[in-house]
């Protein structure tokens, strides 16, 4: 980039998963496949219906905007954004606007990118409700409205990310927020994260700090995957550096463009001066409430430890190291299954070792969630018992946790001292070496060319350790040790 | 002989003793709703297959009752008097409704309206205008023009109706009978169709006050599905009606009534404003205290404008789910725009379309500030001057528009600065949600005029209980049309 510095802000829109109803209606909020389940006659705007606001989004709201270190407000109000769209059938988003202000305003946030903390500043966050979803077709286009009201919650950033790593850094540091704070599965699968991203470049040496100097905004707009956030962030950083060395950067307007994830670019949708004006102005239909401060202390209090906060205590207090925590924290169901481990008394180390090596390998094998993975915790803790208490060799244990997984029984079937096989090789071959010490005629017998004399062996074996012997290595023990004689 | 012209208690009275069955009161209503259909082209639709139901100790079972076509009615047809719903047929009853099907009050008919309670003449309906009983070239005013002109006619003693400006009381006063909104939140308004939000009260016509009091107890109340509703479980109307009022403090305002404001008064608006003052001595007869007060000419003024400003702006917004997608007719197009443009164009009248230009231009970033804004701080202004003037009284009593109905055909009048808010105060209830109730208070010409009392919020028990004890003085307690014509 040599020359020029990028300013990247984002608009991060993330479906509130985790409340029971929608943001303004009583229908279910849960994704569907089938289309058109959850919906209740608001969803679809027949005559006379009333949003009736969901005061667990309120607070997952307000959660949210305490973790991102916003401002909350005094009064809650909704606003009506109005426009036509298909997918909105009331003909106008309930939604928040900056004034009066949403449930945050002004904050900031750290987060991790590529192993540096940085900063980012949030301009503000608010709730809202998302459309109804589209699916189009040759000559049709179907409408599901199981969407349609969903809680969703935007966050605007200021322009303070460089480049692509930082702008999907943070994106991934908020959809940890989101899925640690129980708000939201943000699972971008599901279409629960889509994102708008906006892009100028400015000359470096000039002073970042004033608005003047940043350049021309481009908004590019739905962008629905982190893939997909840094390849429209890199395409359109080039593009505008290639305007600036032609000279066309000073007649390039303020505009919104589309990510087209077919070609891999960006194209121009509209100018800043056919900007839709929304006719904003505050919902009558629900009165503005007072948030109080005891409402806001309790929603303090029940913020729950953070994935930065775990890796912190997985390293200074479990002794891990700063790889392994990360890995541990990565996901929240793994970070959850792992806590429940160590919970159970199972070593943290080891732990560790286990979940973020065997259980995570095995779930990427198996393309499986660590929800669907047979293995609990508590039956983890059958085999790292047995480890510890001696009775499983660590290969031993692999193997028993193999079967486990396999078979879909519980690993304490297969580590019974009745069944648990002897494979270890010095504990076989002290076993063998008595049993050969106390047999010199048969051993004589064995030499002069009597074949049949090693089932003798092997069954003495046998007989010794009650059949538990690992049958493969006594054989290949016993021909050694014989060898030697 | 005839029921229907009685009041609710002394029908429920003939029901409890068997003089006289459900089924045979239904008959009658429906009877008279087919011979006022023919009359004044009252109603949407006729319930011809309407059954009587059980008596039961509530004073509204088995009692026939009108439906304002803009409330929604399951199973039946529910048109807010417009084209755009024209064959739109509920899954789901408005609150008020399903509250009266409760109680065992039997439906007989929807009421036409000024579409989507927009017009103050009754003559916007699609079904045609409606006349006025009392005088068949007379409008009744609007909105609620079907509800009134059937109540007045004794169709059934009561009937529900809508106030978004004055579309309750005023119809009420053309058509000699009492139209009551309560305080804005008593009402649900859930499955009403919406006109302007925070304007829109619920409301009946009847033909005295004891009704009006009786039919808002069962309707009013709390809803899950109305955020705007209040816990009104403490108030009690009818037995509010005690008559006493003695002391009770009443004003009315000299730049609306002061007979030397109207220069080129016509003959019935000075004979109105007598007459309102002759009621100003029954009231007093009554031992209450009647003062004249004086409010800014200019504030009042102002007042029809903020209510244009206010209501269109709303509704633009509420009406912008009438896209013929969901429901409604389908409109002809290449695609979604020209499909939504086909529908509306085709569905809503030239008055309401207008509206909505305006609205859509005061809400214009551009213009907000300066209209919309504006119209909310004048709103403000002129409520905190009533609030004030409730300080020192139980409510405000004024004349209701500038005398008997209007003839239908007659040239379009000019109303000067004057007259207008004398045509207009009563929206000042609705930027208030004051409780407000017309009751008649004589005859110019052989035709009924009214007076309105309003009073402060919450404070029902008391309007109401002033209006019963000022009817009770006054000789047009249940009266009803004798002979359409």
């Amino acid at each position: 980039m040599g020359k020029y510095i990028a300013k990247i802000g984002l608009e991060m829109h993330c479906e509130v998963s985790e409340t029971n109803t929608k943001a303004f209606s009583a229908a279910k909020n849960s994704y569907s496949e089938i289309p058109n389940t959850n919906v209740r006659p608001v969803d679809m705007a027949f005559p006379g219906t009333l949003p009736v606001v969901n005061k667990e989004a309120v607070r997952m709201a307000l959660m949210a905007s305490m973790i991102l270190n916003c401002k909350q407000p005094e009064y809650m109000y909704f606003e009506r954004k109005n426009y036509y769209y298909p997918d909105l059938p009331k003909g106008f988003q309930i939604t928040q606007e900056t004034k009066p202000i949403p449930v945050g305003i002004y904050g900031e946030v750290e987060y991790e990118c590529d192993g540096e903390l940085k900063k980012v500043r949030v301009n503000n966050l608010h709730l809202e409700e998302d459309a109804a979803s589209l699916d189009h077709f040759y000559d049709t286009s179907n409408i599901d409205y199981n969407r349609a009201g969903v809680p969703l919650l935007e966050l605007v950033t200021e322009p303070d990310f460089h480049n692509a790593n930082e702008a999907v850094a943070f994106l991934e540091h908020m959809r940890s927020v989101y899925q640690y704070a129980g708000i939201s599965e943000a699972d971008s699968k599901k279409g629960q994260i889509r994102c708008d991203v906006n892009v100028s470049i400015m000359e470096e040496g000039l002073d970042e700090s004033d608005p003047k100097n940043w350049g021309t905004k481009v908004e590019i707009k739905n962008v629905n995957s982190f893939g997909g956030v840094r390849d429209t962030i890199n395409y359109e950083i080039e593009r505008q550096i290639e305007l600036k060395e032609t000279g066309e950067y000073e007649q390039m307007e303020q505009q919104t463009r589309r990510w087209d994830e077919e070609s891999g670019t960006t194209i121009y949708m509209r100018s800043k001066v056919d900007a839709i004006d929304y006719k904003y102005f505050v919902e009558p239909n629900i009165p503005k409430f007072k948030i109080t401060k005891e409402w806001l202390k309790e929603i303090k209090a029940s913020i729950p430890e953070l994935a930065m906060d775990r890796k912190k205590k997985y390293i200074d207090k479990f002794g891990l190291s700063a790889y392994d925590a990360s890995v541990l924290v990565k996901e929240k169901n793994i970070s959850d299954y792992y806590e429940e481990c160590v919970k159970l008394g199972i070593d943290a180390k080891v732990a560790a070792n286990w979940v973020s090596v065997n259980i995570v390998g095995e779930l990427n094998k198996e393309d499986i969630t660590i929800k669907d993975f047979y293995i609990t915790p508590a039956m983890l803790k059958q085999i790292t018992d047995a480890l510890s208490s001696g009775l499983l060799s660590s290969k031993q244990a692999k193997e028993v946790f193999a079967k486990a997984v396999e078979e879909q029984k519980e690993p304490k079937n297969f580590i019974s001292k009745e069944n648990a096989q002897i494979s270890d090789e010095s504990e076989l071959t002290k076993i063998i070496v008595e049993i050969l010490d106390n047999s010199a005629t048969q051993i004589e017998q064995y030499k002069g060319g009597r074949d049949n004399i090693f089932d003798y062996f092997v069954g003495q074996v046998m007989k010794n350790t009650r059949g538990k012997a690992n049958p493969v290595m006594t054989k290949e023990i016993l021909h050694k040790e014989l060898d030697k004689r | 002989m005839s029921y229907m012209d009685k009041s609710i208690t002394e029908i429920h009275e003939l029901l409890k003793s068997k003089k006289v069955t459900s089924d045979e009161l239904v008959k009658e209503a429906l009877e008279k709703t087919h011979e006022i259909q023919d009359k004044c082209n009252a109603f949407v639709t006729i319930l011809d297959d309407a059954k009587g139901s059980e008596v039961t100790d509530n004073l509204l079972s088995g009692i026939p009752y009108g439906v304002k076509d803009n409330y929604s009615t399951k199973g039946i047809l529910s048109t807010g008097s417009s084209n755009t719903l024209k064959d739109y047929v509920p899954f789901f009853d408005a609150t008020v409704v399903e509250k009266l099907n409760a109680a065992g009050a039997v439906k007989v008919n929807k009421t036409a309206l000024d579409e989507f309670g927009m017009g103050g003449t009754g003559t916007t309906c699609h079904t045609g205008a409606v006349r006025n009983p009392w005088d068949l070239k007379r409008m009744c005013a609007g909105s609620s023009a079907g509800s009134s002109a059937a109540v007045a006619a004794g169709v059934y003693p009561y009937a529900l109706g809508s106030d978004t400006g004055d579309s309750i009381r005023k119809p009420a006063a053309y058509c000699g009978i009492v139209g009551y909104k309560p305080t804005y939140g008593m009402i649900s308004r859930y499955g009403l169709f919406p006109y302007a939000s925070s304007l829109d009260h619920c409301g009946v016509l009847t033909r005295s006050v004891l009704d009006a009091a009786i039919v808002t107890d069962v309707i009013k109340g709390k809803d899950k599905n109305d955020m705007t509703t209040w816990d009104s479980s403490k108030i009690n109307l009818e037995k509010a009606c005690t008559g006493k009022v003695k002391g009770k403090k009443l004003c009315y305002i000299k730049e609306i009534t002061d007979k030397n404001r109207y220069k080129n008064a016509s003959k019935e608006l000075l004979e109105h404003l007598d007459n309102f003052q002759k009621t100003l001595d029954k009231a007093r007869e009554l031992g209450m205290i009647v003062d004249e007060v004086s409010v800014d000419e200019k504030l009042l003024r102002a007042e029809p404008s903020v209510y244009n400003i206010i209501s269109y702006a709303e509704a633009t917004s509420n009406l912008s789910n009438l896209t013929g997608i969901i429901f409604g007719p389908r409109g002809d197009g290449d695609n979604y725009i020209e499909m939504m443009k086909d529908h509306r164009t085709k569905g809503f009248s030239p008055l309401i379309k207008r509206r909505f230009v305006i609205g859509s231009y005061v809400l214009q970033k551009e213009n907000q500030e300066r209209y919309f804004k504006n119209a909310q701080r004048v709103r403000r202004l002129l409520v905190d001057r009533w609030k004030e003037i409730f300080k020192d009284y139980d409510a405000v009593i004024l004349p209701v528009s500038q005398g008997p109905a209007k003839l239908l055909d007659a040239p379009k009048e000019e109303l000067d600065e004057n007259t207008t808010i004398l045509e207009e105060h009563l929206q000042i209830g609705n930027f208030g949600g004051f409780p407000s109730i017309t009751i008649p208070n004589g005859f110019i010409n052989n035709l009924p005029v009214g007076v309105n009392i309003t009073g402060n919020c919450y404070d029902d028990e008391n309007v109401i209980n002033i209006a019963y004890a000022l009817e009770s003085s006054m000789d047009y307690k249940n009266q009803i049309v004798k002979e359409v014509k």
